[in-house]
């Protein structure tokens, strides 16, 4: 049996529809919206400001910092228990090292830049929409940025590569499922999220990531738009 | 509090006016809508200005409390989440998050509406379970109210998801809406105390500032439902009268958006 149609009509390199708007948080420094299928993520910076606890100071660098929460009523079924699980806190942490290559806190050191990210409604691909979100808020807060990152979920459906894969598709059961979350930065096209569950070929990881490029470029471009709606001073 | 900038409200209010220009008894602009989250049997957005609070309701199947065998059961819990507000911090619901959510949790337990009698499935043993949470999204002042308003706002929203007895089925929503007594359902405006001033619906510039206020939460025909005191001075009897005065008032406004 082969996966011919994806549930939603889609083609197989073609991501759901995006949204991406910055500067929705007021009290923040940084703020933006990232809108993909049904997968929606909130993210707000604050800093650099002071760190807390003291001893997390760096005198050489800022620090980056990221949360990953899902709202309790985000997901179908049954309500996530707030606070950070297991789950959350690695999401948090690989969150941080995606954005890492394009952040330049050498600025600010003995200073933080908090992100927190916040999921409304999820529908798979939480974290790749995250980190898109993130750095769209970033740039809204003037930190000093080398370029942006774009991250979407590759999936290997049955025999099929995929891009951008929801809940039916990652939990597809008349075959196997691969699920690889993936992040480009903007200006060196390099990776700087990688994570898989599933199983999957060497060959098959080689065209994943020619694939995911050509899709988060699409993102980069929506994200960049989101930046300039925001700042582009229009000409009456 | 900052002595200065408390001057200057003050000195702003004893001229009428507040810093946004609003009367003193006026509320920012409101916002609601409903069910911006497709996951969740019930949800609601509301916006008060620059203030966004989110509100989502889910079901479960529970067997009930052993005083109430014949009677659903609900919970709020509200979220200060640290993308609202810097001073926010991750972690453990702050003393001021759990204030929120239990304000909120005694205007809807005590107005009686929701027909928790309506939500038992099999008597002592099986009962809906309404688990309703506050997301707190921007904190410019006046949580309470916004809060509120989305509480509501999301339980109307609610639909019952399909259930054969056995096993919920989340992706089926049934038409079915929650049992709820509209008539009872609370508003609640939090009258702040400055001076001799007494405002509504303040910013978070204003609530820093604030020496007492009053959440007042009312149902339709004006009886009260749940209050709270708050703030580090004391109020008079007249004070307290004058401010539930203020607050059932405005509550005839806040019910249009109901």
């Amino acid at each position: 049996m082969a996966y011919t149609k994806r549930n939603d009509g889609r083609k197989f390199d073609e991501t759901r529809p995006i949204e991406a708007k910055a500067g929705v948080i007021k009290r923040a420094d940084g703020s933006a919206y990232f809108k993909i299928g049904k997968t929606a993520a909130y993210v707000a910076v604050y800093g650099p400001r002071e760190i807390h606890p003291k001893f997390l100071q760096n005198p050489r660098n800022g620090k980056l910092r990221c949360y990953y929460n899902m709202m309790p009523f985000s997901s179908m079924g049954n309500r996530v228990r707030p606070g950070a699980n297991r789950r959350a806190k690695e999401i948090a942490m690989v969150t941080e090292k995606a954005l890492l290559p394009v952040v330049d806190l050498t600025e600010f050191p003995n200073s933080v830049v908090d992100v927190f990210i916040e999921l409304p409604q999820t529908d798979a691909g939480t974290r790749c929409a995250g980190i898109c979100a993130a750095s769209i808020a970033l740039a809204d807060a003037g930190i000093p940025m080398k370029g942006m990152v774009a991250a979407v979920s590759m999936g290997r459906v049955d025999d099929k590569l995929v891009v951008d894969l929801d809940y039916s598709e990652e939990s597809y059961e008349k075959g196997t499922v691969a699920d690889i979350p993936i992040a480009i930065v903007s200006n060196t096209q390099e990776i700087s999220l990688l994570q898989m569950d599933g199983e999957l070929s060497r060959d098959e990881l080689k065209q994943a990531i020619e694939i995911v490029k050509k899709a988060c470029s699409k993102i980069d471009k929506i994200q960049r738009n989101a930046l300039k709606e925001r700042y582009e001073v229009k000409n009456e | 509090m900052n002595k200065e900038q408390n001057n200057h409200i003050f000195n702003f209010l004893e001229k009428g006016i507040r810093f946004d220009g609003r009367k003193l008894d006026e509320y920012r602009k409101i916002k609601i809508e409903k069910g911006f989250s497709e996951n969740a049997e019930g949800s609601a957005r509301v916006t008060l200005g620059d203030t966004i609070v989110f509100a989502g309701v889910k079901l479960s199947v529970e067997q009930p409390y052993s005083d109430t065998p014949d009677k659903g059961t609900m919970m709020i819990n509200a979220e200060l989440m640290p993308l609202s507000n810097p001073d926010f911090e991750p972690g453990p619901p702050a003393i001021q998050a759990i204030e929120l959510a239990r304000v909120i949790d005694r205007g809807i337990r005590e107005s009686g509406a929701i027909d928790t009698k309506k939500l038992c499935i099999k008597k002592e043993e099986k009962v809906w379970s309404v688990l309703i949470d506050i997301c707190t999204v921007n904190d410019d002042g006046n949580l309470f109210d916004a809060s509120a308003l989305a509480v509501v706002a999301a339980l109307q929203n609610t639909k019952m998801p399909y259930y054969d007895g056995n096993i919920i089925d989340y992706k089926k929503k049934t038409k079915d809406a929650l049992p709820l007594n509209l008539k009872k359902m609370p508003t609640s405006c939090t009258v702040i105390k400055i001076g001799n001033h007494f405002i509504v619906d303040p910013t978070y510039e204003e609530e820093k500032n604030v020496e007492a206020r009053l959440t007042v939460e009312v149902e339709e025909d004006g009886t009260l439902c749940a209050l709270q005191k708050g703030g580090d001075k004391s109020l008079t009897a007249e004070d307290i009268d004058k401010m539930v005065g203020i607050g059932i008032e405005k509550s005839k406004e806040l019910r249009k958006f109901l």
